[in-house]
């Protein structure tokens, strides 16, 4: 049976409101189904979905989203074969086992950080005053990710735990190349216990769709991991619009990944009786 | 008089608030910041003088001591007219007398210190007739403590009416009501002992008692000011602020009176509304004001020992 | 006498003596500008001019960043506990020559000498301090990384706090290993000019700091050289988002730290008699030119009018007048430009209906002033409400309930800074988490100290100054 793929927008999976749909196909360029060519109005109806679930999911304790972050891993291990089978038929990657398994222990290492974050970026400020000063990080709110086009679905999961383990909410454009992952991704998603709106996946053109969650005024950063570079300056500067970060990996995994998806929050408070 | 106690306790309840110790402390740095020169300087000095209460409350106070400090209090600077006399004389119950005599046909008055100053630790009615036995004397001013235990202890009703009936008793002599800040432990207890004295009807209110170990402090003196503000706003009577204890150069005395100045207005920079409680400060200010008219610096021996 | 008039208390300025004119600081010396240009700089207070100062061209500011990148490769490999020994150098030169640059701030810049001699100048020293004791201890920074420098910085500063910005950005660089090219605000050139002289009497090696003086085409010109590997600014939010577009895709490195519209949001139980100082201190500060200046005020409608009483009572007590005094509260305004948009702003403010209240005050003939001013009956849609003012001029707005003060508070594209006054505990926390601001005061304001980080949330910037959060502003992490 050939399956339809679809958008991943406020927990549901529904077709662009544009209607309109592409071909992905496989490695030897043998159509493999219809994805869906999201438009302007999906990344605008993404975004204020996002925006909707963003208070939300920061207010979680860590503690929970830890356990939210470890149950995703936990589904995408019980659907491990459709996964490796998905990443194969995309990819035609002789490594899709271990490239799923990647995920998987990523999803897991993230969720392990969420409540060690504010430990490890934190701290107590000994400022010359009778003041007790703090910083801790806070999630910066609403997050675009470019996700990057290869391994589609590790380098997915790789920029969406630590921006989910940091407390944002997500607008994920999947791989244009390799979109099929990234949709059996959000169905893992889906059927685990991430709340509507916090993660939001888009299938598309990226030329069409970067700059306009680039651009969006109501995104509060963008992840340039996975664009192109000869189109990096573009989305950077339209990112300028409102003062986005702009965020890119550094490293495969670390909890200055996370950290990077944060901003510091620092409160002070006299000490006087 | 329980009726009355919740009325007048009402009132300070409706002012109420609370203090931040660490941003009233900056507020009242800020103020000691303040650079008084010059003309400025001449003016603090001679109000200061205009303002304090000479005092001497030891145990071996003596009639002659009365007699010399009161010599001094109508003349601080023999043989310069142009040097005020100063506000009032305090003394203890016992001397109310010998000072009535010697300050008699002079602006000074008579201040006694009363309620088993510095303690408090009598039963009322002793308090009270101590009291009523120095205005009879001719204290013109009376000095009181608060019961700081009753204070601490939650009992608002019983500091009122003590204070209530100590006006009472001075039958018209000013009260000033001795908070001991220094034994309140809390910007908020001051600020709150403020209120219950003034709801009680006290003519001014006062820090210290000049015998435990923290007296009058600027922050102190800041609350207290403020707490006056806000009883002036919502009742209309105005009640005056005296500091005493420590306060033994120019150069405090001046801070005090910026406080005053900046948290008050100049209506409170009168001895009617405002007093320093010293011994020592008031040669200071005399020696002050001749360097800031001759240029020179001076020596304290030019300057009377009483 | 019947009013206690204060005598003018004016501070010295024998201490400082600025030159007829100034030339770029490169490469460890006053070099003349190939531009062959230069302005001058005036005492806003007075409208004498100071000095004249070069204007930096492309060609010099390519000789400035040449100079960093020489300097760049040994300053980088010297053991951390040797540059320590030049930034401590330095934070004891400005100990040493404190009241000189205080007067000099003041006399530039228009702002009291008491918050110059008691708040700029001991907490430029404090940063040195700080961030020298960072230099060699910067493996136990970043857990499980190996913190390296970016190269050379090019610096942008304002000109609220010219020499504490400056200190800002160059001591945290140093610490770190990087060179610096700084520019700093065309009104405000001089202290940042005394500084060059206290970084050669440090002995800092020749490039590691180059001071490169003029108006926005110098800025500009730098932020684009090639061997640029980091831009930090502080600024407008609208010159901040040029130079995000700017940097576009080049890979440098950038922070900014840019306007700020905050919410002092006062509830009925706060301890009023402070918040009212903390009101005064968090708008009227340095006239106001404060891109953290708690510029709205969010009052609890149950306290609103003892609140306004109190805080008009307290404008009432307000020394405007000669910076130089020691008595001044509110300074002169920065510059002519400024005064303006103030004066603009202000009267947006009351053609859109919003109640103006200014304190009797005598303003001085010459030179740029503005009285403290408070606006009441204002909604949030004013221009005065949304807009960032940077003088001394506050919008002042009521709310019921924590949430409705949490939603007018966050209502502004900025969100460097926010105040909350109350007494209870709890809801000191609720509000800290809830309010969109890089830095939160609570029973209190206008605080800093090196070790405390900085900056903003959303159009306020991005990137933080002071603390350990801060040093990673000046470093890319590498794995060990």
């Amino acid at each position: 049976m050939r399956k339809t793929y679809k958008l991943y927008l406020n927990g549901d999976f529904p077709r662009s409101e544009s209607g309109r749909t592409y071909e992905a196909v496989d490695a030897s360029g043998e159509p493999l189904a219809n994805a869906v060519l999201a438009s302007r109005k999906d990344v605008r109806d993404a975004v204020a979905a996002a925006r909707k679930a963003a208070l939300g999911w920061a207010a979680k304790t860590a503690y929970n989203r830890g356990q939210v972050l470890y149950r995703v891993a936990e589904v995408m291990e019980s659907r491990r074969a459709e996964l490796i089978d998905e990443v194969k038929r995309a990819e035609g990657v002789k490594n899709a086992a271990k490239q799923v398994d990647a995920a998987i222990d990523r999803w897991v290492w993230y969720a392990g950080l969420t409540d060690k974050l504010a430990q490890i970026s934190g701290n107590l400020n000994p400022v010359a005053g009778p003041y007790f000063n703090l910083t801790a990080p806070e999630p910066i709110g609403v997050v675009g990710l470019i996700a990057p086009r290869q391994p589609s679905l590790l380098g997915s999961v790789s920029r969406l735990a630590p921006a989910l383990s940091a407390g944002n909410a997500c607008v994920a454009l999947a791989s244009e190349e390799f979109p099929l992952s990234a949709i059996a991704l959000a169905e893992c998603l889906a059927t685990s216990d991430v709340p509507p709106g916090v993660v939001n996946i888009l299938t598309g053109h990226r030329a069409e769709l970067v700059p306009v969650l680039a651009s969006h005024l109501d995104v509060d950063a963008l992840d340039v991991t996975g664009v192109a570079p000869e189109a990096v300056a573009a989305a950077e500067e339209l990112a300028a619009g409102n003062v986005k970060q702009v965020i890119r990996a550094v490293d495969e995994q670390s909890p200055y990944e996370a950290a990077a998806f944060m901003q510091m929050k620092t409160v002070w408070h006299p000490k006087g009786a | 008089m329980a009726v009355t106690a919740a009325l007048g306790l009402d009132l300070a309840d409706r002012i109420g608030g609370t203090v931040d110790a660490v941003g009233l402390e900056q507020r009242a740095d800020s103020l000691a910041a303040r650079s008084i020169k010059k003309d400025a300087k001449l003016w603090a000095l001679d109000l200061a003088i205009r303002c304090c209460d000479l005092t001497t409350l030891e145990g071996a106070d003596s009639p002659g001591k009365v007699r010399q400090l009161a010599s001094k209090a109508i003349r601080p600077a023999p043989g310069d007219d142009s040097i005020p006399s100063v506000a009032a004389l305090c003394i203890y119950p016992r001397l109310v007398p010998e000072a009535a005599g010697a300050l008699a046909g002079s602006t000074v008055k008579v201040a006694s210190v009363a309620t088993a100053f510095p303690s408090g630790q009598a039963p009322l009615d002793v308090r009270l007739a101590e009291i009523t036995q120095a205005v009879k004397d001719g204290a013109d001013e009376v000095d009181i403590v608060i019961s700081r235990g009753a204070f601490l202890a939650g009992d608002d009703p019983c500091v009122y009416e003590e204070i209530t009936r100590s006006v009472e008793a001075a039958a018209g002599a000013h009260v000033k009501a001795i908070l001991e800040t220094g034994e309140l432990g809390t910007y908020d207890n001051m600020r709150r002992a403020s209120l219950v004295a003034m709801a009680a009807g006290a003519h001014m209110i006062k820090t210290s008692t000049g015998k435990v170990v923290v007296s009058a402090t600027l922050p102190s003196a800041l609350v207290m000011a403020e707490a006056i503000r806000d009883y002036v706003e919502l009742t209309g009577r105005a009640v005056g602020l005296k500091v005493a204890g420590g306060i033994r150069s120019a150069k405090e005395a001046i801070r005090y009176l910026v406080v005053m100045n900046e948290t008050l207005g100049a209506e409170w920079l009168t001895p009617d509304r405002f007093r320093i409680g010293a011994s020592s400060l008031l040669n200071d200010l005399l020696m002050q004001i001749d360097k800031q008219r001759s240029g020179f610096y001076s020596d304290p021996d030019r300057y009377t020992l009483d | 006498m019947t009013e206690w008039t204060y005598a003018p208390a004016p501070e010295a300025t024998d201490i400082v003596s600025v030159k007829e004119s100034y030339g770029l600081y490169v490469g460890g010396d006053f070099v003349d500008p190939a531009s062959g240009e230069e302005q001058k700089t005036i005492n806003p207070a007075t409208e004498e001019v100071l000095a004249a100062v070069a204007v930096a061209g492309d060609k010099d500011v390519d000789l400035a960043v040449r100079a960093a990148r020489r300097a760049f490769t040994t300053w980088s490999a010297l053991p951390g506990s040797e540059r320590a020994k030049y930034i401590f150098r330095i934070a004891r030169l400005v100990q040493e020559r404190a009241r000189e640059l205080a007067v000099l701030e003041t006399m530039n810049g228009g702002k009291p000498i008491k918050e110059s001699r008691d708040v700029d100048v001991p907490l430029v020293a404090a940063h040195f301090f700080y961030h020298a004791g960072w230099a060699d201890k910067l493996e136990y920074a970043f857990a499980g990384r190996r913190a390296e420098p970016l190269g050379v910085c090019a610096q942008i500063i304002p000109w609220n706090f010219p020499l504490l910005m400056l200190a800002w950005k160059i001591a945290p660089a140093l610490a770190t290993g990087n060179t610096v090219v700084l520019k700093p605000a065309e009104t405000t050139p001089l202290t940042a000019l005394t500084f060059a002289e206290i970084c050669r009497q440090a002995k800092l090696p020749p490039g590691v700091v180059n001071i490169i003086t003029g108006a926005g085409p110098t800025g500009a010109a730098l932020v684009r050289h090639p061997g640029v590997d980091k831009v930090a600014f502080t600024g407008s939010t609208e010159v901040g988002k040029d130079i995000q577009r700017a940097l576009a895709g080049t890979g440098k490195h950038l922070t900014l730290e840019l306007g700020g519209k905050a919410a002092n949001v006062v509830f009925e139980d706060a301890p009023l008699d402070q918040a009212v100082e903390g009101i005064v201190n968090g708008i009227f500060f340095n006239q106001g030119h404060v891109c953290c200046a708690g510029s709205r005020l969010l009052v609890q409608e149950s306290v609103q009018e003892r609140l306004l009483a109190k805080l008009k009572q307290r404008l009432g007590t307000l020394r405007l007048g000669d910076p130089l005094d020691k008595n001044t509260d509110i300074g002169a305004i920065n510059s002519r430009a400024q005064l303006d948009k103030i004066r603009s702003l202000v009267d947006s403010g009351v053609s859109e209906g919003a109640e103006l209240y200014q304190a009797p005050c005598q303003l001085p003939e010459r030179g740029f002033w503005f009285p403290p001013t408070v606006f009441t009956g204002v909604s949030q849609s004013h221009r005065i409400a949304r807009e960032e003012i940077f003088g001394p001029v506050l919008s002042v707005m009521t709310f019921r309930t924590p949430d409705e003060a949490v939603a007018k508070a966050n209502n502004t594209p900025y969100g460097l800074s926010a105040g909350v006054w109350t007494d209870k505990g709890s809801r000191i926390l609720w509000m800290a988490d809830r309010l969109k601001a890089g830095v939160v005061w609570a029973n209190t304001f206008n605080r800093f100290d090196p070790a405390s980080p900085f900056g903003g949330y959303k159009e306020s910037g991005f990137g933080r100054e002071g603390g350990r959060q801060g040093l990673a502003s000046y470093v890319k992490l590498v794995a060990p």
